[in-house]
């Protein structure tokens, strides 16, 4: 699975002013609730479901990275959001370090392989540390569909 | 690095169908950073450093997907034995995990 395949192009946000969990959460959410991905009386479901998942343990995974996610009926196909932050989020990560690159996964209930397909390939290509850096760095949401193109068509080694 | 490294050879249980997902490579390498030895978990082409969490994610093991889990150094055979019971138990773990075994010979 690509990036271009999940990732949305119309919810990609740079320059993310959230420091908390439970807002960059929510902003990620309404990019999506933006970019039409995702309807609006399904919202607060949602994001109290991507919050509920928190509850069980961190979906930081190392690096600055954090991949919060849930299943949800509303949704068809594997979606998701990209964030990044300056500043970076506390985000209870076992490194103890804050979160700066996040990517939210909204999938649908019958399909666990699509899941797991999109965290194989975030979790490869950001092993990369030029492309986890290039991503961090990123100042426009362009800049982060472009570099999201250039891993799909390999461009960073891993 | 240039001890041997002990094996042993897993199956990822269908119990949980996501696989090796956030949650269990997370418990993963808690249980992995209680021992001191260097632990890294092999899928055909793909190795990954076991105290990692997005290293174990790049593995995209799916439920019936076959682990080789490798480790070097001190309490090596301890590690993998939990490891090993970890895995197959479809993500579940022992109360005494992480703790020296009683009988080092059991199992």
């Amino acid at each position: 699975m690509k990036f271009v395949d999940f990732v949305n192009r119309n919810a990609i946000r740079t320059n993310v002013e959230a420091d908390t969990k439970e807002d960059v959460i929510r902003a990620m959410a309404s990019s999506l609730l933006e970019a039409g991905k995702i309807a609006q009386d399904q919202y607060d479901g949602i994001v109290e479901a991507i919050l509920k998942r928190e509850e069980l343990g961190s979906t930081g995974i190392g690096r600055g990275v954090a991949v919060p996610h849930t299943k949800h009926p509303s949704v068809h196909e594997l979606i998701g959001a990209v964030a990044v932050s300056d500043e970076g989020v506390d985000f209870d990560s076992l490194d103890g370090e804050k979160v700066h690159l996040l990517f939210l996964l909204i999938s649908p209930p019958d399909r666990p392989g699509d899941h797991l397909r999109a965290l194989e390939n975030i979790s490869r290509q950001l092993r990369d540390d030029t492309f986890c850096r290039f991503l961090k760095q990123s100042k426009e949401p362009a800049d982060v569909w472009q570099l999201l193109e250039e891993a799909d068509n390999n461009q960073f080694g891993s | 690095m240039s001890s041997p490294a002990a094996q042993r050879v897993v199956v990822i249980s269908d119990k949980d169908p996501l696989g090796l997902h956030i949650r269990p490579a997370e418990q993963f390498v808690r249980l992995a950073m209680k021992f001191p030895c260097e632990i890294e978990v092999v899928r055909e082409s793909v190795r990954a450093d076991g105290k990692s969490i997005m290293h174990m994610l790049t593995l995209g093991a799916e439920p019936g997907a076959q682990l080789r889990l490798e480790a070097r150094g001190e309490e090596a055979e301890q590690a993998l034995d939990a490891l090993a019971r970890f895995i197959e138990n479809g993500f579940v773990l022992d109360q005494t995990e992480g703790q020296p075994p009683a009988d080092a010979g059991g199992g």
